[in-house]
């Protein structure tokens, strides 16, 4: 009896505290644009030196690793698309497959994966020793709101570099299935892009932007909410970090499905 | 001394959870009085510095500052009321992505429109004023704990405020070090006639640089007065913290056992 009654009210705190965590990330999602909005009249601007310092951070030191990535993507699905396709004998229509494929899911996919790995880390423990170390109280008690300080320039770089980073991603994973298809197939580059590009539409191209977004959205708002509620010491804060990027990715791949389904309707 | 208290608290409550932190606290501080908040840990000192600087809001009671409730405020007077408010943090809060001289003019930065020149010319004074001077360009991990408090002081100061806070000042700290950063403490009440309030536990340099004192103990008030009338108090309790004599908790049977026994299972 008492098991049962433990388990119900288990059940019902992680349900409460699960939604609790929505709302905290709703709020700091709207108290971000308030700032953005609102800060500059009220002389608490979201600085443009920390946006770009942060889209560094965030966007162009991750490029590496996600053309690396979506690259071997692109290989992967070739080596893939074309095994499959042989038994039907099909191979040619393994362009498509992979224009597709890649535009709409695999190149944000990749992209917000590497972010959510880099960033979502490095922002949760970056936030969370600046909780420890009451630097977030010295930043409030100078009169200098946190969120419009640490939050919303996160938050704006994550949004403009998702995008850029998604397109950088399809086109290395684009280029990395040209050219194995072009080995396998004897389809030289250039024909290969053409039919992409016959294949794909801006509504393509649109969805894995689109997507990004709210990739970005996510992963931004669950590293700082993470940081914010640091507390426990050292310990707490390898938590929070792991629990960021945990989070992070799961909510990519849960609303990715979300997205898919009612973009593909 | 002008009539209207900087500092006014009435009533103040303070839960964490159900545990009461302070109950019924009553304090004015007056225009440049140095007023030291003593107390041991878990007194509620803390918590009642984190109230008064609106960092938590109180179960009960008023604080005003300045004569304005800080909790009745819209928060852009809170935020210009701040600006005239410096903060000394126990561990120094510098930010570790800058280095000294960046930590002490961002305030500056923030608030002002000054030009750059102007801003690193305004921080280095104050870095002079705390004996910190050569060390702009060290970052926050590269400074001892005695220049951190410093670099510190220099960043809460920069504003020029009108009211300074210390949280520990001494906390960490050699003797000598220590004695060093009261020193600049009743020098900066001298030179700019700023009203301080120190939270601390260090008897000794509490009795250095108070003007008044106030004893806090298990989140009540014990007594506030001049240093004189704080040693002179009758209060055993006051006593036994000035002269660091332990007490003895008389133990009851009935919740001793109670304690022991308590959430075990298969009784």
């Amino acid at each position: 009896m008492t098991r049962t009654m433990s388990f119900i009210e288990g059940t019902g705190r992680i349900t409460l505290n699960a939604i609790e965590e929505v709302g905290y990330h709703f709020a700091l999602f709207v108290e971000s644009l308030y700032w953005v909005i609102a800060g500059p009249f009220l002389g608490q601007p979201v600085r443009i030196p920390i946006i770009v310092s942060e889209m560094m951070k965030i966007g162009v030191l991750a490029v590496p690793v996600v053309m690396l990535l979506s690259f071997s993507n692109g290989v992967m699905m070739a080596i893939q698309g074309i095994a499959t396709l042989q038994e039907f004998d099909a191979e040619s229509q393994v362009v498509p497959g992979i224009a597709y494929s890649v535009t709409r899911e695999f190149g944000v996919l990749i992209a917000a994966i590497v972010v959510a790995g880099r960033s979502g880390s490095a922002i949760a423990a970056r936030i969370g020793s600046m909780q420890m170390s009451q630097e977030v109280d010295a930043l409030r008690v100078m009169g200098i709101e946190p969120v419009r300080h640490l939050v919303a320039p996160i938050l704006l770089a994550m949004l403009l570099m998702m995008p850029i980073l998604t397109l950088l991603a399809d086109s290395a994973a684009l280029i990395g299935g040209g050219l194995y298809t072009g080995i396998v197939l004897k389809l030289s580059l250039s024909t290969f892009i053409d039919r992409v590009f016959e294949t794909i539409a801006l509504y393509d191209l649109m969805q894995g932007v689109v997507k990004s977004l709210v990739f970005g959205l996510l992963i931004a708002l669950i590293a700082c909410s993470n940081g914010f509620s640091v507390h426990g010491g050292s310990e707490g804060l390898g938590r929070a970090t792991t629990r960021s990027v945990v989070l992070s990715i799961a909510a990519i791949v849960v609303a990715d499905m979300i997205f898919t389904y009612f973009l593909n309707r | 001394m002008n009539s209207q208290p900087i500092i006014e608290i009435r009533e103040l409550d303070a839960y964490y959870g159900d545990r009461k932190i302070l109950d019924q606290i009553d304090l004015q501080v007056n225009e440049g009085e140095i007023m030291v908040v003593m107390g041991g840990s878990g007194s509620g000192k803390s918590t009642l510095l984190r109230h008064l600087l609106s960092l938590n809001r109180p179960s009960a009671g008023t604080i005003r500052l300045f004569g304005q409730d800080i909790n009745g405020l819209p928060s852009r007077k809170l935020h210009e009321m701040r600006q005239r408010i410096g903060v000394s943090f126990q561990g120094g809060a510098l930010f570790n992505s800058l280095n000294v001289e960046e930590n002490v003019a961002f305030p500056l930065r923030e608030h002002t429109k000054l030009d750059d020149n102007t801003i690193r010319i305004m921080a280095r004074m104050k870095l002079e004023v705390v004996n910190l001077a050569g060390f702009e360009k060290l970052m926050p991990s590269q400074l001892s704990g005695g220049m951190i408090k410093r670099a510190a002081l220099a960043r809460a100061i920069v504003m020029d405020p009108k009211l300074l806070f210390f949280d520990e000042p001494s906390a960490g700290l050699d003797p000598v070090v220590s004695a060093d950063l009261d020193e600049l403490i009743l020098r900066l009440r001298d030179a700019m006639g700023v009203t301080i309030v120190v939270v601390t536990h260090e008897l000794e340099s509490a009795f250095r640089i108070a003007d008044r004192i106030t004893v806090l103990d298990r989140g009540k008030i014990l007594i506030t007065g001049t240093t004189r009338e704080v040693k002179e108090s009758d209060n055993s309790r006051v006593q036994n913290l000035l002269n660091r004599r332990t007490e003895d908790v008389p133990v009851n049977a009935d919740e001793y056992l109670q304690r022991l026994t308590d959430d075990l299972t298969g009784l």
